[in-house]
């Protein structure tokens, strides 16, 4: 099944407006975050479909220039041997949007990674901590314009030169 | 040339040797490091234990719990997530205490040491380190010579500070 008739069937059953974007290789259809979890939850229900595999789920930054955040979700379907790529564009300075951990349990780490490096909120997330980086880190990493804090815990982050 | 010990011993002989020698040979031949790894490192040291380079023969037996451990190897990547739980294994440990620092990473921070911000740049930031393995990851060869140099370190420590026999023989003269 090609993405534009997946988006079609998402559009008949859910009712949620969706885009697709073919100008790239990889086929994306792109979702608004607040529909996100009733359009994951269609794809794994349906019974043309059954995406009962997220295979990763990531965040993007794109920088306070485009004041946009991306998070990217690729499915599987592990019976129909169907891929697809979910894309929710959010807003920079309000990065929410709700979790998928209700649909697939891999979304849990997945979130948290999400959370803790890029720095977007997923509502309804059961224990969104950190993950990678300890409790008391300053800032998101990945964002693209994280400044490094100076010390952590009294030791010196950077590496001086002389 | 055959040690002191492989001489055949007759009956009611005594053998004299300085405290800080005998101390010394003592901690030097049973050096017991905290059985842990980080890294890739790690690899290189858990096959400095194997068969093939045996470091039983130096008497280097890993401990699981720092209360019986006299040294640690730092081998590998100190996040700073792991360097708070690095710092408290070796505050648990008993001194007198000895850390081996193997690898570029744990040495400053090695191929992290400019953009990676959860690397601690060193070791020896957190804890004192006696001696510095180069290499990334050293071979098993590299860690055996950390050992031994080590070793040698150990062989010079002297349970008397020089000023207090110095205090004393000047109250002898007095």
């Amino acid at each position: 099944m090609t993405t534009e008739e997946i988006a079609q069937l998402i559009q008949e059953h859910v009712n949620v407006e969706v885009e697709v974007n073919t100008k790239q290789p990889q086929h994306e259809i792109i979702v608004k975050n607040v529909d996100i979890e009733k359009v994951c939850r269609f794809l794994k229900s349906d019974n043309r479909l059954m995406f009962d595999n997220l295979s990763c789920l990531t965040g993007i930054d794109n920088g306070p220039k485009a004041n946009t955040m991306e998070v990217v979700y690729n499915l599987y379907s592990i019976t129909k041997s169907f891929r697809l790529t979910l894309k929710v564009m959010l807003d920079r300075e309000t990065p929410l949007l709700p979790s998928v951990t209700s649909v697939w349990k891999a979304a849990n780490w997945h979130e948290r990674e999400a959370y803790d490096l890029v720095g977007m909120t997923f509502e309804n997330h059961q224990d969104l901590r950190r993950i990678l980086s300890p409790d008391d880190w300053e800032g998101h990493p990945l964002q693209k314009d994280y400044k490094e804090q100076e010390k952590y815990h009294g030791i010196t982050v950077k590496y001086e030169r002389d | 040339m055959k040690g002191l010990m492989d001489q055949r011993f007759g009956q009611g002989e005594i053998v004299i040797s300085k405290v800080d020698d005998l101390i010394n040979w003592a901690r030097l031949s049973s050096f017991w490091p905290l059985g842990f790894g980080l890294a890739c490192c790690a690899i290189e040291m858990i096959t400095t234990w194997s068969s093939a380079y045996d470091l039983d023969r130096f008497g280097v037996i890993p401990r699981g719990t720092p209360r019986q451990s006299d040294a640690m190897i730092i081998s590998g990547t100190v996040t700073f997530k792991m360097a708070d739980r690095v710092r408290r294994l070796y505050e648990q440990m008993a001194e007198p205490r000895y850390v081996i620092s193997m690898g570029s990473c744990s040495n400053c921070g090695g191929p992290y040491w400019e953009h990676g911000y959860n690397v601690v740049k060193g070791v020896d930031r957190i804890i004192p380190v006696d001696v510095y393995v180069p290499g990334c990851p050293p071979r098993p060869e590299a860690l055996i010579g950390g050992i031994l140099k080590l070793r040698e370190e150990i062989r010079k420590e002297t349970l008397m500070a020089p000023k207090a026999v110095e205090r004393l023989l000047k109250k002898q003269k007095a």
